[in-house]
């Protein structure tokens, strides 16, 4: 992992916002000065953003064999606490005002690595890489554990099939605790290519400014940031250095699909779906850009090294084109498995290459995938994963008799309490789903069977016509 | 009652940001709450577009950085304030 710095080229380097340029040699020192602070198997709790800091720890931690935990530096306080209590990592790494007291060992830019004086009570796997939040927006310490094969095969894998090269300069648009977000900024370390780390956003006059200052060839998005390109009227921009788009952490309509190959075409850029998860590393298919019209709203094939099935209910194999199931992956990047708390981190392979994605699809007859629904109770605002059951616990704990439904991008908790906005205002406090993703909805009763089992599909028509 | 302008543009932002009142609003920039993100964003120029009746070019979209640098740009769409 990460071996490409070793060998620097001289034109493969960290291009900063401020314009500043770190190149490969640079980061390897500041990596290993860093690293060397810590002991393999140490966790390591990296509240990180985009920027040169973040990824040299990221780096340093990673090839000195201890264990990362990343949490973006936007989460609520509470939630880094949280985690803290229930992994007990030996040093956080955060940026000034973020480290939560402990015993400074040293700075790093504008970071500091402490050591939290935590007891280690707990063994770490001796497979075990890194340490990932599949959401983060509820506090759930629930984490996804990747091995360093894991991390290793899917890189190689999206390397090849975006085909990165040396001269690549990918900018930042995804937090890099995010699996997309850092899956962008692993395979360009590993291909030699360059990064510009930024944390502004689309809405944000610098980030355009940094892309075409800096020649960006790529960027990646979630369905919304989908939603602004177009809103920002994408196709009316001029942005030669541009080679390719991604897109993933969601399903894309099959009409912005559509809309985004033909202005990709008509730009000379290649248009790139994708489908992954992060108890699959990152990647797990992709829609090659020749079919991004043709097979618009297609997740398209497996990533190289990986294979698809379906499953009915029954568990057997569905082998006909346009017969749903449940999609089932298999490759190397399948992960082990979750840890809850420090506990699960001597954990092993629970699931011996297979994921069950938890998604329902079936195949056309080329072998194009599609996504129709999810088996599991969540959605995804704005590309955060949010488990409609742990909102839920959320609510209950504030006393909400609640229950949640919704699609992406607009969750629905429907409540029986009848002060609506001091429901909203406490799931705003305790969680950070965005406002503008979910609404409460008062009913006066929540449907449920005669076993207590909430009735979702009823719930859903009973809201209708009752929206605050 | 006839609402003025401004008070128009106030509200979208109490009702973008879901702010307790619109004196809240005034000395507002992109990010310095949490609710004001990019997809803050988005939903407060869907407000001003509805509400105004303009679609705001891309530049401005971009520039749109606070409460007071919002009024300027209005002023282009003939949102006199």
């Amino acid at each position: 992992m990460f071996s490409r710095l070793d060998d620097p080229n001289d034109d493969t380097c960290l291009l900063l916002e401020s314009g500043g340029v770190l190149s490969y040699r640079d980061l390897l020192n500041n990596s290993s000065l860093i690293a060397s602070r810590v002991l393999p198997r140490d966790v390591v709790l990296l509240v990180c953003r985009n920027d040169w800091e973040s990824v040299a720890a990221y780096v340093g931690f990673m090839r000195r064999g201890a264990v990362p935990l990343l949490m973006n530096d936007s989460v609520k306080r509470d939630f880094i606490t949280g985690l803290k209590d229930a992994y007990r990592p030996s040093y956080v790494f955060a940026p000034a005002g973020m480290e939560g007291g402990g015993k400074k060992i040293c700075e790093l830019g504008g970071y500091s690595l402490r050591s939290t004086g935590c007891e280690i009570d707990y063994e770490v796997h001796p497979d075990l890489a890194l340490l990932l939040s599949t959401s983060g927006s509820t506090g759930s310490p629930r984490l996804v554990r990747q091995t360093r094969s894991n991390v290793t095969a899917n890189t190689g894998s999206i390397i090849e099939y975006l085909k990165i090269r040396p001269g690549d300069r990918a900018i930042t648009t995804l937090p890099m605790s995010y699996t997309y977000g850092l899956s962008i900024i692993n395979t360009h370390l590993c291909a030699g290519a360059s990064l510009i780390l930024t944390d502004r956003t689309l809405m944000d006059r610098g980030f355009w400014g940094a892309l075409k200052s800096q020649g960006a060839t790529t960027f990646g998005g979630v369905p919304y940031t989908y939603e602004m390109l177009k809103k920002l009227r994408f196709e009316r921009m001029s942005l030669p250095s541009v080679r390719y788009l991604t897109q993933a952490g969601g399903k894309l309509s099959a009409e912005l699909s559509a809309e985004f190959a033909d202005i990709c075409a008509g730009k000379g850029m290649e248009f790139i779906v994708m489908y992954g998860q992060t108890e699959a590393t990152a990647r797990m298919s992709y829609l090659p850009w020749q079919y991004a019209r043709s097979k618009a709203g297609s997740i398209g094939v497996p990533i190289p090294g990986g294979a698809f099935s379906l499953k009915d209910h029954d568990g057997e194999e569905i082998r006909a084109p346009g017969v749903v199931g449940e999609l089932v992956y298999s490759g190397p990047n399948v992960t082990p498995g979750y840890a809850e708390s420090r506990f699960d981190l001597a954990l092993g392979d629970e699931r011996q290459g297979v994921l069950e994605t938890g998604d329902m699809a079936y195949f056309d007859g080329d072998g194009f995938y599609y996504i129709t629904g999810r088996k599991k109770r969540f959605l995804k605002l704005f590309g955060n994963r949010v488990s409609m059951d742990e909102i839920e616990a959320l609510m209950k704990s504030g006393g909400f008799d609640c229950a949640c439904g919704g699609r992406d991008d607009d969750l629905k908790v429907y409540t029986t309490s009848r002060d609506v906005a001091k429901a909203r205002a406490f799931l705003l406090e305790k969680s950070s789903v965005n406002p503008a993703g979910f609404s409460v909805v008062r009913v006066d009763e929540i449907p449920k069977n005669p076993a207590g089992k909430v009735l979702y599909g009823e719930l859903e028509a009973l809201g209708a016509d009752s929206d605050v | 009652m006839v609402i003025s302008n401004l008070e128009k543009y106030k509200n979208c932002f109490v009702e973008a940001f879901a702010l307790a009142d619109g004196a809240q609003a005034e000395s507002l920039k992109y990010q310095s709450i949490q609710e004001w993100d990019s997809v803050g964003h988005m939903a407060l120029m869907a407000l001003l577009e509805d509400n105004f009746g303009i679609l705001l070019d891309t530049d401005d979209i971009i520039d749109f950085a606070s409460y007071e640098a919002g009024k300027e740009i209005l002023r282009k769409y003939d949102v006199a304030m």
